[in-house]
């Protein structure tokens, strides 16, 4: 079976991939910042006191790697300010009451039959949609290559290796004609023969489901089987178990011909497309400890507490447990539920007391597991070993730049020292020439 | 409510430094009461003399001496003690082993830095101290009380004994250190860490193939070199030394041959009997030069 060299196998925790989606009750106010994708933040074209409606664009793209922003709810624009925005940072953000009714502006239908490449591409751009994996790059983008890069394949990144996410899982069983209907939109843009949907072999139910999808279409349509094991689903690992090309380090995957989608985006660009529906929600994974995990489709800007109220709340009233925005291997932790759902928005999930204990790092016993599993081939223990001791001009020639954060290495550590906090140390002390 | 903040990732593996500590000292255990079955209770109190007087020096040097965090939980202490042990003959006076372990936790790690510092296998430098301190006693062997060569000083000395079968140097019924008679508990030993993912082939399959491979051009019994004396015991369980070995396959190899050309060299160009002791140690030096030159290569580049 395909895969890459390294990685690590967490346990799964996979709970909820037998629950269906279920909608969750508008947001009572919904909060969006204007910075929620890679590249510039978009600029608001409301005022305090507008009345918008579900869909309507209320900020637009400032530059090409940008996204435009349309409202989750209809009600009015109540303010305009600084709110915390999932990566712990505050950015200015618009506030909508919610009137409850959901009033949508017109969504105009297309016959993509009849439309031709750059005016899907338009379409694409217009809806708002970014990669829905979580790095929220904006789509169009993507979808743009120069034109000195010839891309030959497209790749659907339906890993989803994060251990107890299950919403892109589910979206491929509940929402499968979508899904390739993306698909053939993305290769018809790209004017792509070879179309790849990667799924984890730990979900035969949705490669099943595919295969009988896609049965008319299989000479240009392949269902790729992985090994499960973390990070499956990072850009260039998957490229590399699919296709077998690796991308060089500091390129991109069109640099090799590829360009990779998550599952929730092709699904996106079918509504968008199809339907003329921007994007304004999409499904996430509440996991963990909540009274009622599920994964729910919700608008962009619900309030976390908002979300796990629905849940039924928190299973144990205890202070000091974690409220992780994505997966556990490489997600973001909240000290405030005030926080919105936003577009890279996949999961929350929420670990116990217990589960949530600081590790003490003791001496690297140099046992070489962080190489073994660093997907990048790179030597975290050395990295952070030199940083520690502020060796900063040897720690270049260990390539620290290539690090994709996954997290493999702290993961696997037997001595619990924070490899990857060490390694980001490097990264950013790089990228900021000060080394 | 307060919640905890931290960066990711936020699951970690059950893996831990003292759990690897414990699976190896486990895996040595078999091998050990061979030995105390074989060469008396004396030797039995050698290991626990070993074993506690490692822990004890580690304790004093963390808590007085380096004033650091006590870890002797972690462990490694008790480890080196009874690896220490499994090289010692027999007969060595108790006094003498708390010498060895001195030296092995105080000067070859403690004063290294600690657990993860250390250039050289400390229980080796404790053994090795012991040889040029005490020759006498460290190279007199008995078997079930009776004073007897080891088959690779047979070899050496050419004296007029039968040497042992196959059978009798698996299972152990040779003179020897006190762990490292019994091949077949070893190795038994040696694929549960296997089978734990502690250990990998590297260093072991090309010291022992290395061993085998040279000795036939030396005119030796490849098998007979390869099962007798500490070829086994050290192989497995001492060059696989996670602080003193290269951190990447590609050194682990070049660290295997070494041991393995330095072990042959010394059992026939030498004056000892055996070489893996110091064949060991000598790589020990030049790991981080191995290091070195044996990076990885990271996705995506090509040289």
């Amino acid at each position: 079976m395909n895969s890459f060299v390294g990685g690590v196998h967490p346990p799964q925790s996979k709970y909820t991939s037998q629950i269906e989606t279920e909608e969750i009750p508008l947001p009572k106010k919904a909060v969006i910042p204007l910075a929620q994708h890679t590249g510039s933040p978009s600029k608001s074209i409301v005022k305090i006191g507008d009345l918008v409606k579900t869909g309507q664009l209320i900020a637009e793209a400032t530059g090409f790697i940008s996204a435009n922003l349309h409202s989750p709810v209809s009600g009015k624009v109540s303010d305009i300010s600084s709110r915390i925005h999932p990566c712990g940072y505050n950015f200015d953000s618009i506030i909508i009451d919610s009137d409850d009714k959901d009033e949508t502006v017109e969504f105009k239908k297309n016959n993509p039959e009849k439309l031709f490449p750059n005016e899907i591409v338009e379409i694409i751009k217009n809806a708002g949609i970014v990669g829905l994996g979580g790095a929220a790059f904006p789509t169009h983008v993507k979808l743009s290559p120069p034109k000195e890069k010839k891309i030959d394949s497209v790749i659907l990144n339906g890993c989803e290796c994060e251990p107890y996410l299950t919403c892109d899982h589910r979206v491929m069983l509940e929402e499968t004609e979508k899904v390739v209907g993306g698909l053939k939109l993305i290769m018809k843009v790209l004017d792509v023969k070879n179309g790849f949907i990667a799924i984890e072999d730990s979900k035969e139910d949705a490669i099943e489901r595919f295969r009988v999808q896609s049965s008319e279409f299989r000479e240009k349509l392949k269902i790729v089987k992985l090994k499960t094991k973390y990070p499956q689903g990072a850009e260039k690992q998957l490229i590399k178990a699919v296709l077998k090309r690796e991308v060089p380090s500091g390129k991109l995957p069109m640099d090799v011909g590829c360009v990779v989608q998550n599952i929730q985006t092709a699904k996106a660009i079918y509504e968008a497309v199809y339907e003329g529906k921007p994007l304004y929600e999409r499904v996430i994974t509440v996991a963990g400890s909540v009274k009622r995990p599920g994964n729910l489709k919700v608008r962009i800007g619900t309030s976390l507490s908002e979300i796990i109220d629905y849940c039924g709340g928190f299973v144990e009233d205890l202070p000091g447990q974690k409220v992780i925005a994505g997966g556990p291997m490489m997600g973001i932790t909240q000290f405030n539920l005030d926080v919105p759902v936003v577009k890279g928005f996949s999961g929350l999930v929420i670990l116990a007391q217990k589960e949530s204990k600081f590790y003490e790092p003791s001496n690297c016993i140099r046992c070489g597991k962080c190489i073994d599993v660093c997907p990048m081939g790179l030597v975290p223990t050395m990295i952070s070993r030199l940083i520690e001791k502020e060796r900063y001009e040897e720690v270049k020639s260990y390539s620290p730049l290539d690090c994709m954060e996954c997290g493999c290495c702290a993961y696997e550590c037997p001595a619990k020292i924070h490899l990857v906090q060490n390694i980001k140390l490097a990264k950013t002390l790089i990228q900021q020439k000060k080394i | 409510m307060k919640f905890t903040i931290s960066p990711a990732p936020h699951i970690k593996s059950k893996e831990t430094t003292s759990k690897i500590m414990l699976s190896v000292f486990l895996a040595l255990i078999p091998s050990g009461l061979w030995g105390v079955y074989k060469f008396g209770d004396h030797s039995g109190y050698v290991i626990l003399t070993s074993v506690l007087s490692c822990v004890f020096f580690e304790y004093v040097s963390q808590k007085f001496i380096f004033k650091t965090k006590v870890k002797i939980t972690d462990g490694s202490a008790a480890l080196t003690g009874l690896l220490m042990a499994y090289c010692l003959p027999p007969d060595i006076a108790l006094w003498q082993v708390c010498i060895g372990s001195f030296f092995a936790i105080f000067i070859a790690k403690e004063c290294f830095g600690g657990v993860g510092f250390n250039i050289f296998n400390p229980a080796l430098i404790g053994r090795a101290v012991l040889l040029s301190s005490f020759p006498t006693v460290m190279t007199k062997w008995q078997i079930d009380g009776v004073t007897s060569a080891t088959p690779l000083g047979i070899l050496k000395e050419k004296l007029a004994q039968q040497l042992p079968s196959y059978a009798d140097l698996f299972v152990g019924n040779i003179p020897g250190s006190i762990g490292e008679v019994s091949k077949i508990l070893l190795l038994l030993g040696a694929i549960f860490l296997f089978y734990r993912r502690i250990i990998s082939w590297h260093i072991p399959i090309t010291f022992i193939l290395t061993v085998a491979v040279l000795s036939v051009l030396f005119r030796q019994d490849p098998v007979f070199q390869v099962i007798s004396g500490g070829i086994i015991l050290g192989a497995f369980f001492m060059a696989t030394d996670y602080v003193t070995s290269p951190l990447f396959s590609k050194g682990k190899i070049i660290f295997g041959f070494g041991c393995g050309l330095l072990t042959v060299l010394i059992r026939n160009l030498g004056s000892y009997p055996e070489g893996v002791c110091y064949s060991i140690l000598i790589m020990n030096i030049l790991v981080p030069l191995i290091d070195r030159f044996t990076k990885p290569r990271v996705f995506g580049t090509w040289e």
